[in-house]
């Protein structure tokens, strides 16, 4: 802890005009207290994205394609077996439909920092994508991002949660 | 010297009034509540300002809160005292009081209805004056008034400047469907909205020069990065580039962010320029390199890699080259921050399952765990070096917490309803 001191010559100062004390700092005059430009804030609201109709095979729920989801084990990165069929399926649909895109969002558990598990989740959401690649679909059609934690399926905080939010979305052009 | 004041006492202090000019919502009380102190409070009085009593009963507690909650002052009781910085102090009777030092002032009229506030602080042991000032104010601004006074008695007698005058910001999530970034003042007063969005907002960053925060938006469904100019709300896109765009760093110029892009493959921290041009690769190792944070000299970049196996935290210069670790005990530290002398890291490791606010000595590497918590997240230096601000969570809701750096001090600051997370702490404010 300091010792407190007195700097003389402020005090001298603060002597010689005890009746108008000036500002310690600025000997020509009192700061005028205002913030300039950096004070205020202006509200901004974003804009949303609309959506548009996709074709009944997608939305269809008896058509395969109308799921979209891919899930992890934890602390894992690879496609599991059980969803070949499925990535299979979109990767015919897109090699068999080129004007259409993807966007691959990767999401991860809540656990840990939010900038780490945006890059995980960009991890799942990659391997979706290049699993979609190698059964024929374009680089130029797919997109692969990531999510992170931000946007949880489930809510809770509890295993069977997070295994709902360790996942890769498959999204079609109309849909993000 | 200053008496020495047991750490086990729990100080539980003030809150707040409306926050008029948080518009459009519906949760608008930022509570603060301390726990814990420093070790050696010095015990201040602040005597009620005279002139205009209902403008200077708002500075006298402002001042009186903002060195309270700080942690490192004692209030001694001023009831009874009537004076100004025009009064001579009875020393005597301050040094009976238990008092170290005292300060004392008015607020007077100036001239176009404006307010003068002055004020002089006094050494009671040596029975000297220890500086004064005077601001020229006006009604709507006297709380900033009270916190540049609070700033100047801080500095005075710390030998550190205050920090009562910046700004933080966060994000809010009021509901799974509405994010608001918010700026308050560094005592969660005054909160303003900058950005409102149906979709998260994450790691908003200041620029050196307070004027604008770069942060990542997921509105168009994928992160990018934006510059937002906080006055005008002119907002530009730093990156957005196919796939991931995350992780915004200031260079301490203020001219380059580094940022953490996924357009090349895997997460790699590049640095463009604020406005999104020249881009430049930094990171070449294919694992997850991301959280990039600067020295404060300019020439490291610091940042969080899986690398080795498990996240660490590693440096490599600006220039490129091989990458030093820095981390080594246990097997997840994450978010490295520099103080601003840059001679400390804070981050966050996992310690028995739980993330906890950790700070390491750059040049001994030593470490000590700051917290108790289980979940905290984005720490952020005050500009003085004095604190560092995190997200951890409390009851299930997300809250904020300021813990001095030797861990004794705690503010907790949260909104009664919604979610408060991701915050930033604000250069100082020139």
């Amino acid at each position: 802890m300091k010792r407190l001191l007195i700097p003389a010559a402020l005090a001298l100062l603060l002597a010689a005009c005890s009746s108008t004390p000036d500002s310690s700092d600025k000997a020509g005059g009192a700061p005028v207290e205002t913030r300039g430009g950096s004070g205020g804030v202006t509200t901004v609201t974003t804009g949303g994205v609309e959506s548009r109709g996709l074709p009944a095979v997608l939305t269809d729920p008896t058509s395969i394609l109308s799921k979209r989801s891919v899930y992890f084990d934890f602390d894992s990165y690879e496609v599991k077996s059980e969803y070949k069929d499925l990535v299979t399926a979109h990767a015919k649909f897109l090699t068999d439909n080129r004007q259409f895109k993807m966007l691959i969002q990767g999401n991860t558990d809540e656990r840990g920092s939010r900038e780490y598990n945006l890059a995980l989740g960009q991890k799942r959401a990659d391997a979706v994508r290049k699993m979609l690649t190698l059964l024929g679909a374009r680089e130029d059609q797919l997109e692969s991002v990531s999510l992170g934690e931000e946007k949880p399926k489930n809510e809770g905080h509890d295993e069977s949660a997070w295994a709902q939010n360790r996942r890769g979305d498959m999204l079609y052009s109309g849909e993000f | 010297m200053f008496p020495i004041v047991p750490t086990i006492r729990r100080i539980v202090l003030l809150a707040v009034a409306a926050l008029a000019l948080l518009q459009g919502s519906a949760q608008a009380q930022l509570t603060i509540e301390i726990t814990g102190a420093g070790a050696n409070r010095i015990p201040v009085a602040i005597a009620e300002f005279g002139g205009e009593a209902s403008a200077a009963r708002i500075v006298t507690s402002v001042v009186r809160a903002d060195l309270e909650r700080s942690g490192l002052f004692k209030m001694i009781d001023t009831s009874g005292a009537a004076m100004t910085e025009a009064s001579t102090p009875a020393y005597d009777e301050w040094k009976s009081r238990g008092a170290d030092a005292l300060a004392a002032g008015s607020i007077g009229e100036g001239a176009d209805g404006r307010k003068e506030a002055r004020f002089r602080l006094y050494d009671v042991n040596k029975a000297g004056v220890l500086g004064g000032s005077a601001f020229v104010t006006s009604k709507p601004m006297l709380r900033a008034t009270g916190h540049r006074i609070a700033d100047i008695i801080y500095e005075k007698l710390t030998g550190e400047p205050g920090i009562f005058s910046t700004r933080v910001a966060y994000v809010v999530r009021a509901s799974a469907s509405r994010y608001e970034l918010h700026i308050a003042d560094a005592d969660g007063q005054n909160a303003q909205v900058a950005l409102i969005s149906k979709e998260p907002i994450i790691s908003p960053s200041w620029s050196p020069d307070g004027g604008r925060l770069a942060y990542v938006s997921f509105e168009n469904k994928k992160p990018i990065v934006y510059v937002h100019s906080l006055a005008s709300g002119k907002r530009i896109v730093a990156a957005n580039f196919k796939g991931s765009n995350s992780a915004p760093a200031w260079s301490p110029d203020g001219r380059k962010l580094a940022v953490v892009l996924s357009k090349d493959g895997g997460s790699q921290i590049f640095t463009v320029n604020a406005d999104g041009s020249g881009v430049q690769r930094l990171t070449t190792a294919s694992a997850i390199n991301t959280e990039p944070n600067f020295s404060p000299d300019g020439q490291y970049v610091y940042f969080t890699s899986d690398r080795g196996g498990s996240p660490q935290i590693y440096r490599v210069g600006v220039g490129g080259g091989d990458a030093q670790r820095v981390s080594f005990e246990g097997s997840y530290n994450v978010t490295p921050r520099l103080s601003p002398d840059g001679k400390s890291m804070a981050f966050i490791s996992r310690r028995d399952g739980s993330f906890r606010l950790s700070v390491m000595d750059l040049a001994s590497k030593q470490v000590q765990v700051l917290t108790d918590s289980h979940k905290d997240e984005s720490p952020s230096f005050s500009p003085n070096g004095r604190m560092i601000l995190i997200a951890t969570e409390q009851g299930g809701r997300g809250v904020l917490s300021a813990v001095s750096i030797d861990g004794r001090i705690k503010q907790r600051l949260s909104i009664s309803a919604g979610d408060v997370r991701e915050p930033a702490w604000s250069p100082f404010n020139k």
